[in-house]
């Protein structure tokens, strides 16, 4: 059960992603220009998924065990750190040279596009070199 | 500001959002998961480098799958929507190694601290979106307009 609800959930949020046009780097970097043709795209994504989060969260703070049973595993770390800053600014870097982030990658990969496919092998290399070289001990 | 609006679709925008909203209701209802992209392809990335088993992996795996089967899916009643980068592979290497680091450092991406960070209202997540949105735009500006 747990599994369907996760594939399931993968799928309506790829078809998200492609119905809010965040597979197409250009859309992602027509909203990180500022300066340029600006397109707003990428705000209205994110506040209507946040118009559907909000609430969901507010349920499951309330709750211990989600439908499948599983238990209710939300962040509780507080720290605003180094890492943490540090970390946003190289993925934030990395997304406005590409207009790439994981997910939609991954969207546009399945797709069978080569520039995605190259930019989730070099994700996967950085996460590899994040974890051998740089975690946190 | 001069809006792009041969690009700019409002209510195709919305509707995504509310689509990724939805999913990731579910899985934080239904699984008691984050739907924090880069956690989901990290968690089981790191065990096949360790050569762990990857049986606590099944949720991120599964929900990896859906993503793979999205676009699949959205072929069979609409046309799979144009796609372009601006960029050559040597910079996509480039960005992909940032992103990685970057999500793992500041432990999420767009979804996990973004969508949902910011949906439990997580001190954390908004200095972590502050942080990427402001390189993001520093960035492209940078690339754009001073080159």
């Amino acid at each position: 059960m747990g599994s369907f609800i996760a594939l399931l959930s993968g799928l309506v949020f790829g078809l998200g992603l492609i119905a809010g046009g965040m597979t197409d780097p250009a859309q992602v970097k027509g909203f990180l220009d500022l300066a340029g043709a600006w397109n707003p795209g990428l705000a209205l994504v994110m506040a209507g998924a946040i118009a559907v989060g909000l609430p969901a969260f507010a349920i499951a703070r309330r709750r211990r065990t989600a439908w499948s049973g599983a238990a209710m595993d939300i962040p509780a770390s507080t720290v605003v750190d180094a890492r943490l800053v540090g970390g946003g600014v190289l993925f934030g870097i990395g997304w406005g040279i590409g207009g790439f982030c994981p997910g939609p990658a991954l969207v546009a990969l399945a797709r069978g596009w080569w520039p995605a496919a190259l930019f989730v092998a070099a994700m996967l290399g950085g996460m590899a070199i994040h974890d051998r070289w740089l975690a946190a001990r | 500001m001069n809006i792009d609006w041969n690009s700019f679709t409002p209510w195709a925008s919305l509707a995504g959002g509310l689509g990724i909203g939805l999913a990731t209701a579910l899985y934080l209802l239904g699984n008691g998961r984050i739907a924090g992209i880069a956690g989901i392809v990290a968690a089981p990335w790191r065990a096949v480098l360790a050569r762990a088993p990857l049986q606590a992996h099944r949720g991120s795996l599964a929900f990896i799958g859906g993503l793979l089967l999205a676009p699949w899916a959205w072929r069979l009643w609409a046309p799979w929507p144009a796609v372009s980068v601006d960029v050559g592979p040597g910079a996509l290497i480039a960005a992909g190694l940032l992103v990685g680091v970057g999500v793992r450092l500041g432990n999420g991406c767009t979804s996990g601290h973004g969508v949902c960070g910011l949906s439990r209202l997580s001190r954390r997540s908004l200095a972590n979106v502050l942080a990427f949105m402001g390189a993001g735009f520093a960035t492209v500006f940078v690339l754009r307009h001073l080159f």
